[in-house]
């Protein structure tokens, strides 16, 4: 079986492998897997409401997942995304609140905040790791908390007075569309697929036709040699984390300009930042992988929500399969290894 | 007699290429057998195998006689068969013990028992001349030590038939000897040895019998004793190879590469290359003679700008050089074919048509305004397959699929392609049949003659002696002498390269 192949097939059987662990699950616990599984699908893609509800959901997930995977790409593990998310979140709706400028200005440029915010959160992990070879997992991780903090405190004390969210920002700087709100019966539908569509065309883009994607896959895959080759290793090391916090800001935009249009404070991480790091595995780390992946895991968010809805069946339970599915894909190893093992009897 | 291994018409395929076709190799108890071939002729593959890493698509195994079937390494290991990889697989953060025990702990009750285990290193150690610290770690002993390692690991796990994968490729001259003693020695205790190698000189002097391979095929088995260096040549490679190396007179012009009182540290700090001088000339071929560890990889990093030096100077065509980025040296104009080539010379992850632009993808043809022209780099790519008879299946097939050799001939064509005026080949025939190395060895010799300055730094005495206009030999970081190969003996050049100070030293020092 070709390589090839096997990349497409083992994300497939990891996925089946899910969803048939989640209807056995459903039995056990006395539920009927056919009826919660249409529930599930219904609510997902059954009403234009429901495929609008999940359009929305996976928008950041595409963006989370380029960024994981563009870190990745060069051999780094960016936990951090979900800090960037946030900071990029804040960054959007601040510049949305903080001026009163045509749209064609201001959507852009309060989107291109949030993308630099992102980029300088990525920055710094990438700048100690190059420049004093601190891992860069312990740096994001840590970053991740800084950043919901320091979020947190700017709503508070900067944007408000003290309130849980800021007001919301004016139409000038949203992505929020009357509408596709319209046209999707009223779901939060809004411009930012186009937005994160355009981002894994980026990312295909710089990673496989230009000079600077050569160069930064060369510097994942063998920094020795790069830098043999007269690569600047660490150069590319902090422009990577750039770039890849520049995809996790554009994703605190999309739901700062899109979903809410307003920042709020938070108890917790949003969580689009780690299912970013699922969905870049789900997805292979290719830019068409993890649109298809997160089309599944926003799919799957949206869609858990009808089930308790129609068959009484608790949302916790999605939340189990997905979890499942992540296992199956983390243990892709077994996968590969059955695959290959039969492959090779069926031979003899 | 009876065969403790029989390979039975083994036929395995690779996308694109048949690495072996109807191949029949049988082994008999306590021989060394070889196993000859030129680069990609497939032995490793035929090694990978018998050691369960691949399963064939026909033929058939047996051991001692019983038919089996190797599934994988673990089948391999209860089977009693063992492997040196041409890559060893060793744990750099642990112990020598921890590494061998490794997948087969001695515990009791859940704990690890490491004093039984290192007693029981120490006593395999002892009983085949290995001399092997169980304490030591991996990262402070030699590469030598730790292939002993890796034999340690296969005896330890009760192997009766250890395969070794170009286990001298790797090794120093002194270091080979030591290891072919201790091959006789595991053959007095009842193992069988296949040995994979290049030199014909090896296989002559330990081996019992040969199985030749050529391009996949099987071309048959001699008898060591009744067959000689030429005969195996002509049969691995199917035509005749010379041995010496013909060249003309070199003609020597300006000065391309000069180094006045380099010093250069070594990672621990200590002053590995100390106030070396040496110059190069359009035209030449210095070569560098030297034991392994006297400086030789800090020089060749100083001067391409992968490692700081802490004083002196280096020039290039006059203008100095040293300490300045890889890149701008590389484009100042040298080439290097490195020591490592798994380490520096190729991402093995890429396509090998990606690797020959690895330093000139940024320029045109390969790409315009930072857009890569994969037409172009690919169009590359095949003529450089093509030129440099690199055996690949395609240009799209990534680099680790090659066969060592091959990669090595697809570092040296991209380096010698980008027509540089210093080229510096370090152990450039390193695991190259005798074919490529002949061939390596012209294409050295064609720089120099279109007036290219050209370093080579190699402990093949043999190699140097060949190849070299003038020889440089290097110890505890200086150049000692400098000797004219034609004038010099491989004992001399032994005694200098041992630091003794008899000999030209002192008058030919002067003339640097
Ligand atoms: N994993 C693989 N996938 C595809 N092709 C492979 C693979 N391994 C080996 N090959 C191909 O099979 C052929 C035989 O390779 P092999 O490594 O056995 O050669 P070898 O005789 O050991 O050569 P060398 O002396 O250079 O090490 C080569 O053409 C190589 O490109
Ligand atoms: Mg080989």
């Amino acid at each position: 079986m070709s390589k090839r192949l096997i990349n497409i097939i083992v994300p497939i059987i990891a996925v089946i492998l899910g969803l048939l662990a989640g209807a056995i699950i459903m039995m056990i616990t006395g539920y009927n897997p056919v009826d919660g599984f249409s529930a599930l699908f219904y609510g997902m893609f059954g009403e234009v409401f429901y495929a609008g509800e999940t359009i929305r959901q996976l928008t950041p997930y595409i963006l989370s997942g380029l960024a994981v995977a563009f870190a990745f790409r060069t051999g780094l593990f960016n936990i951090g995304v979900e800090g960037q998310v946030l900071v990029g979140w804040l960054a959007s709706v601040w510049v949305g609140l903080a001026f009163d400028l045509p749209k064609i200005i201001h959507l852009p440029l309060a989107i291109l905040a949030a993308v630099a915010a992102g980029a300088m959160w990525g920055f710094i992990p990438g700048f100690l790791k190059a420049r004093f070879k601190v891992h860069e997992v312990i740096v994001t991780i840590m970053m991740n908390y800084i950043a919901l903090h320091v979020v947190n405190h700017i709503i508070r004390t900067v944007l408000t007075k003290g309130a849980e969210r800021t007001p919301d920002v004016p139409q000038s700087a949203l992505l929020k569309s009357p509408m596709l709100e319209l046209m999707s019966d009223y779901s939060r539908l809004h411009w930012g697929i186009l937005i994160a569509l355009f981002g894994a065309f980026l990312m295909w883009f710089i990673l496989e036709k230009t000079t600077r994607g050569y160069e930064l896959r060369s510097v994942g895959f063998n920094h020795h040699a790069s830098e043999y080759a007269g690569m600047n290793v660490n150069r590319n090391i902090i422009l990577s984390m750039v770039i890849s916090g520049a995809f996790a800001g554009a994703a605190g935009a999309m739901e700062g300009l899109g979903t809410f249009g307003y920042a709020s404070i938070k108890g917790g991480f949003t969580g689009i930042g780690f299912d970013g790091i699922a969905v870049a595995l789900l997805g292979g780390n290719t830019a068409v992988g993890i649109i298809l992946a997160a089309i599944l895991f926003g799919g799957l968010k949206v869609g858990a929500l009808n089930m308790p809805l129609e068959t009484g069946i608790p949302t916790e339970l999605v939340d189990i399969i997905i979890a499942l599915i992540i296992f199956f894909i983390a243990s892709s190893y077994i996968i590969r290894w059955a695959l290959t093992r039969n492959s090779k009897k069926g031979v003899k | 007699m009876d065969y403790v291994i029989e390979m039975l018409n083994i036929r395995k395929e690779f996308p694109g290429i048949v690495a072996n076709d109807n191949i029949t190799l049988q082994v008999k108890k306590g021989e060394i057998h070889a196993l000859l071939g030129e680069n990609g002729a497939g032995k490793s593959t035929l090694m990978n195998v018998l050691f369960g890493l691949y399963q064939p698509e026909q033929g058939e195994i047996r051991v001692n006689g019983n038919r089996v079937n190797i599934t994988d390494p673990n089948v391999a290991n209860k089977l009693g068969i063992g492997m040196v990889h041409q890559h060893f697989m060793l744990v750099d953060k642990f112990s020598v013990t921890e590494n061998i025990i490794l997948g087969s702990e001695p515990s009791k009750a859940g704990q690890i028992n490491m004093k039984e285990a290192i007693m029981g290193v120490r006593q395999l150690s002892e009983q085949y001349g290995l001399s092997v610290d169980p304490n030591a770690k991996i990262s402070d002993i030699s590469v030598g030590m730790q292939q002993r390692v890796e034999i340690l690991k296969t005896l330890y796990r009760g192997a009766e038939i250890l395969i070794f994968d170009e286990p001298t490729a790797v090794l120093t001259p002194q270091e080979i000897k030591e290891l072919i003693a201790i091959m006789k020695t595991l053959i007095k205790e009842g193992k069988s040895i296949i040995l994979i190698t290049h030199k014909l000189k090896e296989i002559m002097d330990v081996c019992d019998r040969v199985t030749v391979i050529r391009k996949g095929v099987g071309i048959g088995t001699v008898n060591v004793p009744e067959t000689n260096p030429n005969e195996l040549a002509s049969l691995m490679v199917g035509r005749d190879v010379v041995f010496k190396t013909v060249k003309k007179d070199a003609n020597p012009k300006e000065t391309v590469l000069d180094i006045q009182d380099l010093v250069v540290k070594d990672s621990r700090g200590v002053a590995s290359v100390n106030g070396l001088s040496l110059n190069v000339k359009a035209g030449e071929i210095v070569g560098i003679a030297g034991v392994d560890g006297n400086g030789q990889s800090e020089l060749i990093e100083a001067i391409t700008g992968l490692k700081k030096s802490e004083s002196g100077k280096v020039s290039l065509n006059g203008k100095e050089i040293q300490n300045m980025s890889p890149r701008k040296i590389t484009r100042s104009g040298i080439g290097h074919i490195p020591q490592d080539r798994h380490k520096h010379g190729l991402v093995l992850d890429f396509p090998i048509g990606e690797n020959m632009v690895l330093q000139t993808y940024n320029q045109q043809p390969y790409s315009k305004n930072g857009i890569l022209n994969y037409k172009n780099i690919y169009e590359k790519a095949r003529t450089l397959i093509k030129d440099f008879d690199v055996r690949t299946p395609s240009e799209y097939t990534l680099a680790r699929a090659l066969s060592g050799g091959n990669q090595q001939k697809a570092i040296i064509g991209r380096e010698v392609d980008r027509d540089p005026d210093l080229l510096i080949a370090a152990q450039p025939t390193r695991g190259l049949d005798v074919g490529a190395i002949e061939f390596v060895h012209k294409r050295l010799i064609e720089q120099r003659d279109r007036g290219k300055g050209v370093l080579l730094v190699s402990f093949e005495l043999d190699e140097v002696m060949n190849v070299s206009d003038r020889i440089a030999v290097i110890y505890e970081g200086k150049i000692v002498a400098i000797v004219n190969p034609k004038e010099t003996t491989e004992q001399e050049l032994g005694l200098l390269m041992a630091g003794s100070t008899a000999g030209k030293k002192a008058g030919e020092e002067a003339n640097v």
